[in-house]
């Protein structure tokens, strides 16, 4: 049977591809952002999962405002690296996993959550930057992805309950298929930050890892922080971070963290990084 | 379940946030063809096509003449206001071969570096500006 081993939330932020791509990594201003990233590349080097859920949004490249799923989820075969502006990032094409895919889509859909199915579609930053982050730069990206987006843009996004309950779903579609698979589900974007208005740059460190914190263990309180917080205590963008409870809910009741990361800034954005494990009960 | 049930008081605290707008229904209604024009310059050819027109360009598209004039002055603050949405005003920053950073220092009213340093040094304190009402 295919199995939950692994949960990994982080940041998402396009300027950590950028670094990564031109081989600043080792400049003052990167050097601490992506240093805690070290741990994992060795740890997912060991761990060799077969398919990752990537849950991350889509920031206007594969959806724009015609269409605005709440939770896509995609099915297809590969997914190119998305043009967002200056041409599409030079990093390996994303192999989609079709047969998993489509059984969590169908059982998600039996479990009564209404999932939009993607079968093409470009990946942008959101995608690729945590590939990058988590494998470093391999000539193709060492599993298969499955990605589920979110809209966090336009609102009313999904609510971190919905969100979280989404994770228990998605758990039990996966505990549900045959073969046997090693998955990960990531969560990504976030943490504080905010890109608009006379308020940008806002970083709330003491908010951010507060959450972190209830990532671990058995508390469900951070499936009912409400949208309103997200935006006072963390910006705008900051929203983002209830991508990370569908991560959550899909480990189970109780988490161990494996690895943790903070740092402030990159870019406009607080780094945000945890690698968490199922607890078995 | 989560959050106000009501969708009015749910849009209501919105307001309350300085110095941010939240990308309601309301404001991805209006800046609809804003935000669709934006998008289409995630294309070469587009993209090409803009630098060497800009006023033809935007002419093809359904925008309001304020939306117009924003864009081509590259008024981020204004053009927020007029419902476009930063994810989709990025395409027109990154063609013009800007970055976050220094696109959304223009909307903070500081400059680039004052800016820069203020997140090297940890970024804005949330303190003071949670809400306009409570003064938090």
């Amino acid at each position: 049977m295919a199995r939950i081993t692994a949960g990994v939330a982080s940041s998402h932020i396009p300027a950590l591809g950028v670094a990564i791509d031109l081989a600043k990594g080792d400049e003052p201003y990167w050097k601490p952002a992506l240093a805690g990233y070290d741990w994992t590349r060795a740890w997912e080097a060991e761990q060799k999962p077969d398919v990752v859920i990537l849950v991350y949004n889509d920031h206007a490249s594969a959806f724009d405002m015609k269409i605005i799923p709440t939770f896509a989820i995609g099915c297809g075969e590969e997914y190119a690296p998305a043009d967002e502006g200056w041409g599409p990032r030079k990093v390996p094409v994303v192999e989609g996993h079709p047969d998993l895919a489509w059984h969590i889509a169908q059982s998600l859909i039996l479990d009564e959550f209404d999932m939009t199915i993607i079968n093409e579609m470009d990946v942008d930053h959101g995608l690729t930057v945590p590939l990058s982050l988590m494998f470093g730069q391999p000539e193709a990206w060492p599993c298969k992805v499955i990605p589920l987006a979110v809209n966090v843009v336009t609102y009313p996004p999904p609510s971190g309950n919905r969100c979280w309950a989404l994770g228990e779903g998605i758990a039990r579609a996966v505990a549900s298929f045959p073969e046997d698979l090693n998955v990960q589900v990531w969560g990504t974007g976030g943490m504080s930050h905010q890109l608009q208005g006379e308020r940008a740059g806002l970083i709330n460190k003491e908010w951010d890892n507060r959450f972190l914190d209830r990532l671990e263990g058995g508390t469900q309180e951070l499936r009912h922080i409400p949208h309103i917080e997200y935006l006072r205590e963390t910006g705008s963008e900051g929203i983002e971070m209830v991508m990370w409870l569908i991560m959550r809910g899909a480990l189970g009741k109780t988490t161990r963290t494996l690895h943790r990361h903070y740092h402030v800034p990159a870019s406009n954005t607080a780094v945000g990084h945890i690698v968490l494990e199922p607890v078995q009960e | 379940m989560t959050g106000p049930r009501d969708i009015h008081t749910y849009l209501a605290e919105f307001e309350d946030i300085p110095g941010t707008r939240v990308f309601t229904a309301a404001r991805a209604r209006q800046g609809y063809h804003l935000n669709q024009f934006a998008m289409s310059l995630m294309k070469a050819e587009n993209r090409e096509r803009w630098k060497a027109d800009e006023v033809a360009y935007l002419d093809e598209w359904k925008l309001t003449s304020e939306q117009k004039a924003a864009v081509l002055a590259r008024d981020y603050t204004r053009l927020l206001d007029l419902g476009g949405n930063i994810y989709f005003l990025s395409k027109v920053f990154s063609t013009d071969g800007q970055s976050f950073l220094q696109a959304v220092s223009t909307m903070s009213g500081m400059s680039l570096e004052d800016y820069s340093a203020m997140m090297i040094a940890g970024g804005r304190s949330p303190e003071g500006q949670r809400s306009r009402k409570e003064r938090r």
